[in-house]
């Protein structure tokens, strides 16, 4: 379902890397801090564009050398950053109904926010929020958006142990519910293989 | 003082209201322009911008005669097709008190841009929103303090300003007398009390004017920034 060849000069290296994947599949990308990870995961975003390859997603050609690259906001790829990125002015409700398209914004949200447990959390503004509590409302507000595929940044990095523990059951759960491809980035062996259906190890931005 | 005429803190509020709506929309659209835009020449009209905070007064307002004059070329065409006279009038007051006031809203709007989270800005594109739409919620919201600051900087700017305003409007009594100007003219002709008067208003506008921005910066920012006392926003 998304089939991408991403190349991009990077001052230090080059990033040249292949990834496929098909709906229901976590393709976890593995690497040291400063392997090109997270640029790769812009690039099928569109936040940053390649020099060249292509990215295809279904029927859809988000980048192609010779045409003008799909922009973000017209991907439908949900995106959890390493950060998870929420909007700080904004309750755990309104981050997640920000990207819903639909009416009925209110109920989906709720149903989101229990689905993940963090109902309590609906007019609690970020700051106010755990580590966990944050990466499930990111997970949230970007499943909320109905997205195509799903690309998560060293999701678990800021967690403690337990909220490790619970997120990993959270990505097994969405991988089992929703059929859409995910992307995963981390430099942590353990989670890579928790929660893999296949590794691609990357240094220097080439796999290996 | 019971012959005071009113007509300097109306002149000087409307004046300072035009100049205020004028800046705070030229300076917050030019700001973000170039928050994260690198181009050749920014430094150069950046640097253009922000030329009337360094310069004295009067050669801003030597500079606006020289555009707006009666025979100049834009004072000219301005007379003759739109029938605006600006020199000595009050309108260039209002030009004298936008440019003068200008570097201090592009100033306040271009550090609070920049201190906007750019990963905010991307994870809103990621969810679908336009560019307009990441302005509208994210961007401007997040930059409001400081694009509030400057808008109360500009004001208080405007409202006092003297130099560049005697350059282009002069003092005409019922015209272009503003605050500023009814001050200067009161001391020259040795009326101390019209002064004082002027003087007590003008403080009292600039003194309550920053007073209700620590008012509403406190009520507004804390709100997503500060941890309620004695719990959260978190539901039972």
């Amino acid at each position: 379902m998304l089939d991408a060849h991403l190349v991009k000069n990077l001052p230090d290296f080059k990033i040249d890397v292949n990834i496929k994947s098909a709906k229901g599949e976590v393709i976890v990308l593995f690497g040291s801090s400063g392997s090109g990870k997270t640029t790769c995961l812009d690039m099928i975003a569109g936040l940053v564009h390649p020099d060249s390859g292509h990215i295809r997603m279904g029927e859809n050609t988000y980048f192609s050398s010779n045409q003008k690259p799909f922009p973000a906001e017209k991907r439908n790829v949900g995106y959890v950053m390493q950060d998870y990125a929420l909007f700080p002015h904004m309750t755990a409700d309104r981050n997640v109904q920000y990207g819903m398209k639909s009416v009925g914004k209110s109920e989906k949200s709720l149903a989101l926010l229990d689905q993940f447990g963090i109902r309590h959390l609906r007019n609690a503004y970020p700051h106010e929020m755990s580590g966990g509590e944050k990466q499930r409302t990111a997970i949230a507000r970007a499943l909320a958006a109905e997205p195509n595929l799903l690309l998560l940044d060293e999701p678990l990095s800021a967690l403690d142990d337990k909220a490790r523990h619970d997120a990993l059951t959270v990505i097994t759960d969405i991988q089992r519910d929703l059929d859409i491809p995910i992307i995963m980035v981390t430099h942590n062996w353990t989670e890579a293989e928790k929660v893999a259906t296949s590794i691609y190890k990357i240094e220097k931005g080439r796999l290996i | 003082m019971g012959d005071i005429s009113y007509g300097p803190l109306i002149l000087s509020i409307k004046v300072a209201a035009i100049a205020t709506i004028i800046v705070f929309f030229t300076g917050t659209f030019l700001a973000r322009a170039f928050a994260r835009k690198q181009f050749p020449g920014k430094t150069i009209i950046e640097a253009f911008f922000l030329l009337p905070l360094v310069l004295p007064p009067t050669v801003v307002g030597f500079g606006l005669l020289i555009l707006f004059g009666k025979d100049q070329f834009l004072g000219k065409w301005l007379y003759d097709y739109a029938h605006l006279q600006i020199v000595f009038s009050w309108l260039g007051a209002v030009i004298a008190s936008t440019v003068v006031a200008f570097p201090l809203m592009y100033q306040s709007a271009s550090a609070a841009f920049k201190q906007v989270d750019g990963k905010l800005e991307a994870a809103a594109h990621t969810l679908g929103a336009s560019k307009w739409r990441v302005f509208r919620t994210i961007a401007l919201p997040l930059a409001w303090p400081g694009l509030l600051a400057g808008l109360v900087l500009t004001f208080a700017r405007a409202l006092g300003e003297f130099g560049a305003t005697l350059m282009i409007a002069g003092y005409i009594p019922g015209r272009t007398d503003t605050i500023p100007m009814a001050i200067y003219f009161a001391v020259e002709v040795g009326d101390m009390n019209t002064a004082t008067f002027w003087v007590i208003i003008i403080v009292a506008l600039g003194f309550s004017t920053i007073l209700w921005l620590s008012w509403w910066s406190n009520r507004n920012l804390r709100r997503f920034t500060v941890k309620r006392k004695g719990g959260t926003n978190r539901d039972a």
